[in-house]
């Protein structure tokens, strides 16, 4: 489907081959590439004026110059700048020492949020044998509180839930009670799904945050987002301080550029992939592997262990 | 809300107050930043720069206008029939599918109120997505308020067999119009891809010509992957038009101008919010319009 862009520089920059040096011309010519798979792949505008201003000055520099084989020279700077912006490898979420530990789960509407926080109960009992509790804080959309009664229960998460009629903020106050009466190692908090424009509902989330002072904050970022993740991200950035991002639906087959978007705009890194609607389909996010993925040299790494 | 606001606020004229080098790569900025793509937006860029060369075009206010024009165009479906969604069918049988999470129940709930409690149609719903968590309770909900019937089956059930009752119950009622929801699913999984082909033919053992009328929901903030999306789901089943829903955030829906250039489908709805009266019939020159809102103007 799509051409990588390693093969489009080699074809772009083979020509050059033949009298073995690298001229400002096919810099040029390299970085239009550069630009247009970046931009197909969805990483912001911006952030790709950034990215070939960076990748163009050190392939004007004594790296590529002159070298014999300028196309691969010149994948390799992207590789080498485009993982560098990603993040080295992936952190996980870290523990209170007095539990129970507090998560909160922020993000667009349908972004996958209530998916993600059982996921997260069921990653959390496996890895770290905690015992987990979600809290129901989505009073709006039809079914919410079903749908995570649902999966919570699927993963063995004890659910706390009020139904619609109550309050969020007081819903996520009362769940932390819960958990602290129960006993519990980790409360994971499921919200509405809501517009980082939407003055009310960002205002509910900033109290939900001072009602459960959560240890991580995370905002779901559905990988199929594209120039507008960095508003988004700004956005909820500004209001909640988020931690992390987890980025959902990466079993498809986006190129996933707002990941790096995400990134390069807020600094946060990204900490979990959520890659399928079952719930054992997460897992630790690989910067490595997304760079590979946004440039279309396939998720090599991914294939590699799987197999 | 918001989109309404930016649908009123014009493309300043002053966009174009000097024609150089750099107009063209802010139009073109303006365009990528909407999400339209590399390619559709080259060609847009490239056709009027060509009739601002040939004189064709003069002075800013003129290029502006005919920017909005060459957009629109391109957004407008090619016959005003293309458009509409027709609705004289007895029952009319109209189905949504789309990627998780972009909004086909909601669009559903929304489009059911409009036709039952505005339009006064008589509206059965069925709850073909059988397999995410609480689908269908979330689809009863929409019933409930929009005051239509439902029909549901079982989770974990054949989603096929509950498009086919739900057909077969509106046929027995009389109904005007039932609309299928069907499971999220994405375009590059190919059993499930297959699953949405059986639905509808199952859908056709009760009417031959059924469905009338099969919707794609595109998220308005998806970025070059939505060109896909249209793509396979086409593949999989005739879709006749798009619905670009949660224009209400700040994302423009550009990819719904790269989906109708490149492969002709028209925009038919628009979502602009999560109540049962946020859905409007689109409108090429508001969204053309919108899609260069916050461009700013030339220095
Ligand atoms: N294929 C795939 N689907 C996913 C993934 N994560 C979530 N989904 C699906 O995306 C849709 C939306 O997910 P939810 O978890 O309900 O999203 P949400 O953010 O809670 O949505 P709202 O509460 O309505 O804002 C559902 O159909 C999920 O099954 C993923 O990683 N891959
Ligand atoms: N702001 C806004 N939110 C919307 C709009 N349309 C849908 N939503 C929200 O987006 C989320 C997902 O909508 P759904 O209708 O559940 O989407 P779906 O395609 O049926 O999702 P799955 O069945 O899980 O694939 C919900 O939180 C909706 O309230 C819209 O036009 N504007
Ligand atoms: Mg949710
Ligand atoms: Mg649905």
């Amino acid at each position: 489907v799509f051409d990588a862009l390693s093969e489009k520089l080699q074809a772009t920059l083979s020509d050059v081959r033949g009298h073995g040096t690298l001229t400002e011309d096919d810099i040029k010519k390299a970085m239009r590439e550069i630009r247009l798979a970046l931009l197909e792949a969805d990483v912001n505008f911006k952030v790709v004026k950034e990215f070939t201003t960076t990748v163009r000055e050190r392939c004007m520099g004594a790296d590529v110059m002159g070298q014999l084989n300028p196309g691969q020279q010149v994948v390799k700077i992207v590789n080498e700048e485009l993982a560098a912006l990603m993040g080295g490898a992936s952190a996980g979420i870290s523990f209170s020492p007095r539990p129970p530990t507090v998560i909160l789960m922020a993000g667009l509407q349908g972004s996958g949020k209530t998916t993600a926080t059982a996921k997260l109960a069921r990653h959390l009992k496996e890895e770290h044998n905690s015992s987990v509790a979600v809290a129901a804080c989505d009073v709006y959309r039809p079914a919410a509180v079903d749908q995570l009664v649902k999966v919570g229960g699927q993963v063995g998460a004890t659910v706390y839930e009020q139904g619609t009629d109550a309050n969020p903020v007081d819903i996520a106050r009362w769940a932390l009670d819960r958990a602290k009466q129960d006993g519990k190692d980790v409360l994971i908090v499921d919200t509405a799904g809501r517009l980082h424009v939407d003055a009310t509902l960002m205002d509910e989330l900033v109290q939900i945050r001072a009602a459960v002072k959560p240890h991580t904050i995370l905002l779901v970022v559905d990988a199929m987002t594209g120039q507008d993740a960095v508003n988004v991200a700004e956005q909820f950035a500004e209001a909640v301080n988020f931690d992390g991002v987890v980025m959902s639906k990466l079993d498809g087959d986006a190129r996933g550029g707002a990941a790096l978007s995400v990134k390069a705009v807020t600094g946060k890194p990204i900490l979990f992939a959520s890659t399928g609607e079952k719930l054992d389909q997460f897992e630790r996010f690989h910067p490595d592997r997304m760079s590979q993925r946004i440039l279309g040299m396939g998720d090599v790494m991914s294939l590699i262990e799987k197999a | 809300s918001k989109t309404r606001q930016a649908l009123g606020a014009e493309i300043q004229a002053t966009l174009f107050e000097t024609l150089d080098e750099e107009t063209w790569e802010r139009l073109e900025e303006a365009l990528i930043m909407a999400d339209v793509g590399a390619t559709t937006t080259a060609k847009v860029v490239a056709q009027l720069e060509a009739e601002a060369e040939s004189g064709a075009v003069e002075g800013g206010e003129a290029l502006t206008n005919r920017l909005i024009e060459l957009l629109a165009s391109i957004a407008r479906p090619k016959d005003e029939d293309a458009g509409r969604i027709d609705l004289r069918h007895s029952p009319t049988v109209i189905m949504a599918v789309g990627v998780n999470g972009t909004g086909k129940t909601t669009t559903i709930g929304k489009l059911s109120y409009h036709l039952q409690k505005e339009l006064g149609k008589s509206v059965v719903l069925g709850a073909a997505d059988t397999f995410r968590a609480a689908a269908t309770e979330q689809l009863q909900g929409w019933a409930k308020r929009s005051g239509c019937e439902i029909v549901i089956g079982p989770e974990g059930s054949d989603p096929g067999s509950v498009a086919f009752e739900a057909v077969k119950k509106g046929r027995e009622m009389g109904a005007d119009i039932v609309i299928i929801d069907t499971a999220g699913r994405l375009h590059n999984q190919d059993h499930l891809m297959d699953e949405l082909s059986k639905i509808r033919r199952v859908i056709q053992k009760q009417m031959p010509d059924a469905p009338h009328e099969t919707l794609i929901t595109v998220d308005a903030t998806t970025g070059q992957n939505g060109l896909r999306q249209a793509q396979l789901f086409s593949q999989a089943v005739p879709v006749d038009g798009v619905v670009l829903t949660k224009l209400d955030g700040t994302a423009k829906g550009g990819i719904a101008l790269a989906i109708s250039a490149e492969l002709g489908l028209p925009v038919k709805l628009i979502g602009i919010g999560e109540t049962l009266e946020d859905l409007r019939p689109f409108d090429a020159d508001d969204f053309a319009k919108a899609l260069l809102g916050t461009a700013e103007p030339a220095a």
